[in-house]
């Protein structure tokens, strides 16, 4: 119990501490590799190779990076607030609906760019929708809302394998899936960015919605630290007696603020289904809901952060299929080990290295104020 | 449907409800002491990989249970060092507990035994196998009763009556015996219990150690009794199922047994229902029944049917005052 007393300097607290904890995460997932057997550096080099090593790497380092924003920007905005929003599979999953509906509807008479406005809108709306009764019944009912998230997780599982077997599902057609979108109703790839940087996109499905990903990331850094609202959404997320106590509608905060987290989610749909697949199938989300946790935390729900631990967790899933294919001993789902690791040590331990940061790097106080430490 | 029909439900509604009797109980120490529990399905999936993987081993299933159990409480004590030593967030500690169980079983199960993460196939010797009880099959002709006793009652395994007396246990323990009430105790006002001179921290980690020991079981049942063998992802949502079954019991005992029973008579029903037409409502889809648990959990959650009020202290790490 004895936590030296200081204040840590800005670089520490926020480039330092959470470098070494993500540090950690990887060491010990070094360990686990070493453990059954291989070279950890070996893996890294495999790893690093095929998600950097050419054109279609990188492009699919950034597909899957977009995804993660998304969730990571939804999980953020939620932390922002005080409120853990562990819903984001749910929501990127009716998000998908959205765009579904969108996609279809509109692909046949209007341009792709018509499409998109949307399909973006759709998903932020069915996404949002999704994260309105668990924001309602927290607010209003004081239900938890990391257990309704989890129960309504499930429930769009449910609801949405019902509704492609046997209500969207094309007839004549085996697979649950929607018909392929036309050229209305897809994203385009961004070949001409690759080619810019001389990269040959390949066969990657990068596309248009990194760069919708973006914007949202710029709009979530404007919303928490440049408006009104953001404002409350902080001040509620420090302390919420004390934000109701300030005249901040409690009811209302926390349900915009888990709209907004169940939209950023939503959209995450427009990449998998508009950007790459084309259709709407089952399981599309594939648990990038759940890397946003590992990614906000990582990201200290900073923008920025989010966008760089996106981009290192798109290294993670693009070169974890290549570490695989390469050194079959390792099996892809090493790349789950380190997102729980990450999880672990950047989140629910991050501030285990803290008392040691603090006695090497705080600034040290004239009287002998850190009396107390040792006491306890 | 007959009666034959209806013992076959029953007997299916037992068997699946057992991982979730052993599971929500686990997490009723957990939260009763004030530890919220997310990693219960990652604490259950852990057990079974350790569980089946050491009966492969050793050919004995007392030792995989015994694995099993040292999983569970192995993982409890990292959410315990996370969230009680380090005061960490209880719900991130959980989900990160869910990953690594995720991704550390596949990748070892892979690396050990070659076969994508999969055990192998565990032969009879090595499992949890039925148990027929004295005079099963004497009774099976008498109606009604003997079918219940032979079909039901007779020829289960073992973990499947310890599940049901593991519930009369937990209720003693926790209403009945000091430790049980100091657990009570310190779920609700841990400071409370500081100040009579207990350790909250070490009656934390101990509620957590029990929450490990059932987790274990859960495991292990679902890998060398219920299955012969682990397979990637095996506890498939059942972790967050008995979650919703300890929130719908309202934290008691009792009512964790009757909650889970429910959820695993819908998931019984849910496999037979499919295709079938009931008079007066058409077909229900099997979706619907697969995702009444959650429903039903959210509406009571909603307090529109009663009201689920958690342990006080639930979530929040405890400091000391100085």
């Amino acid at each position: 119990m004895s936590v030296p007393l200081g204040t840590l300097p800005r670089w520490v607290n926020f480039g330092l501490l959470p470098l070494i904890n993500v540090a950690v995460a990887f060491a010990l997932s070094g360990l686990v590799v070493l453990f059954i057997g291989e070279n950890p550096i070996e893996a890294v080099k495999y790893l690093v190779a095929g998600a950097l090593g050419d054109g279609e790497g990188i492009a699919f380092t950034l597909y899957y990076a977009t995804n993660f924003i998304f969730t990571g920007l939804a999980v953020a905005v939620a932390f922002h607030g005080g409120l853990f929003n562990i819903g984001g599979e749910g929501q990127v999953y009716l998000g998908g609906l959205g765009v579904a509906f969108a996609a279809l509807t509109l692909d046949r008479y209007m341009p792709w760019y018509v499409t998109a406005v949307f399909a973006t809108a759709a998903a932020f709306a069915f996404g949002a929708a999704w994260a309105f009764i668990p924001a309602w019944l927290q607010a209003k009912r004081g239900s938890h809302i990391v257990i309704t998230t989890i129960m309504f997780n499930f429930i769009a599982a449910a609801l949405m394998v019902y509704l492609l077997v046997n209500v969207i599902k094309q007839p004549g057609n085996m697979s649950p899936q929607t018909r392929l979108f036309e050229e209305g109703g897809q994203l385009p790839k961004l070949g001409w960015l690759m080619q810019v940087f001389g990269l040959d996109i390949g066969a990657a499905p990068f596309n248009v919605s990194f760069l919708i990903a973006l914007v949202a990331a710029l709009a979530v850094w404007l919303l928490i630290w440049r408006t009104r609202f953001g404002y409350e959404i902080r001040t509620m997320g420090t302390n919420a007696t004390a934000a109701v106590y300030a005249g901040i509608p409690y009811v209302k905060t926390v349900v915009i603020t888990m709209l907004i987290s169940g939209g950023l989610s939503g959209m995450m749909a427009l990449n998998p289904v508009m950007g790459d697949a084309g259709k709407l199938q089952i399981d599309f989300p594939a648990g990038a809901g759940f890397v946003g946790i590992a990614v906000a935390l990582m990201g200290r729900s900073h923008p920025v952060g989010i966008i760089i631990a996106s981009i290192l967790f798109g290294v993670l899933y693009q070169g974890g299929a290549a570490l695989a294919f390469d050194m079959p001993n390792i099996s892809r789902e090493v790349i789950i080990l380190i997102q729980g690791l990450v999880i672990l040590f950047a989140g629910a331990l991050e501030h285990m290295f803290r008392p040691a940061l603090i006695v090497l790097f705080a600034p040290k106080p004239k009287s002998v104020a850190a009396s107390s430490a040792g006491a306890a | 449907m007959d009666f034959a029909d209806l013992i076959q439900i029953l007997a299916a509604t037992v068997r699946l409800s057992v991982p979730l009797i052993f599971t929500a109980l686990a997490g009723l120490y957990a939260e009763r002491s004030g530890i919220f529990d997310i990693g219960l399905e990652g604490k259950m999936l852990f057990s079974a990989f350790s569980a089946a993987s050491v009966a492969t081993v050793t050919g004995s299933p007392w030792l995989g249970l015994f694995a099993g159990i040292l999983t569970g409480v192995l993982l409890s004590l990292l959410h315990g060092f996370a969230s009680i030593t380090q005061r960490g967030n209880q719900i991130i500690s959980g989900v990160a507990i869910n990953f690594i169980a995720s991704g550390l079983t596949i990748l070892l199960g892979n690396a050990w035994f070659g076969q994508g993460g999969r055990t192998p196939q565990l032969p009879n010797t090595a499992r949890f196998t039925e148990i027929t009880l004295p005079f099963a099959a004497d009774i099976a002709p008498i109606p009604f009763l003997g079918p219940l006793y032979s079909g039901l009652v007779s020829g289960q395994n073992i973990l499947v009556y310890l599940a049901f007396l593991a519930v009369p246990f937990t209720w003693w323990a926790l209403y009945r015996t000091r430790f049980g009430l100091r657990v009570r105790a310190v779920g609700e006002n841990p400071g409370a219990v500081d100040t009579a001179g207990i350790s909250v921290a070490w009656l934390r980690y101990r509620a957590l150690i029990c929450c490990g020991i059932l987790a274990g079981f859960a495991g292990t049942y679902l890998s060398i009794a219920q299955s012969a063998g682990f397979i990637r992802e095996m506890s498939a949502g059942k972790g967050y199922i008995a979650l919703a079954a300890l929130v719908f019991a309202k934290w008691k005992p009792l009512n964790v047994l009757l909650t889970c029973l429910l959820f695993g008579f819908l998931d019984a029903a849910s496999i037979r229902l499919q295709g079938i037409i009931l008079p007066g409502i058409g077909e229900v889809p099997v979706q619907l029944i697969q995702a009444l648990p959650y429903i039903l959990t959210v509406i009571l959650l909603a307090g529109f049917i009663g009201k689920a009020i958690p342990p006080k202290a639930g979530g929040v790490p405890y400091v000391k005052e100085r």
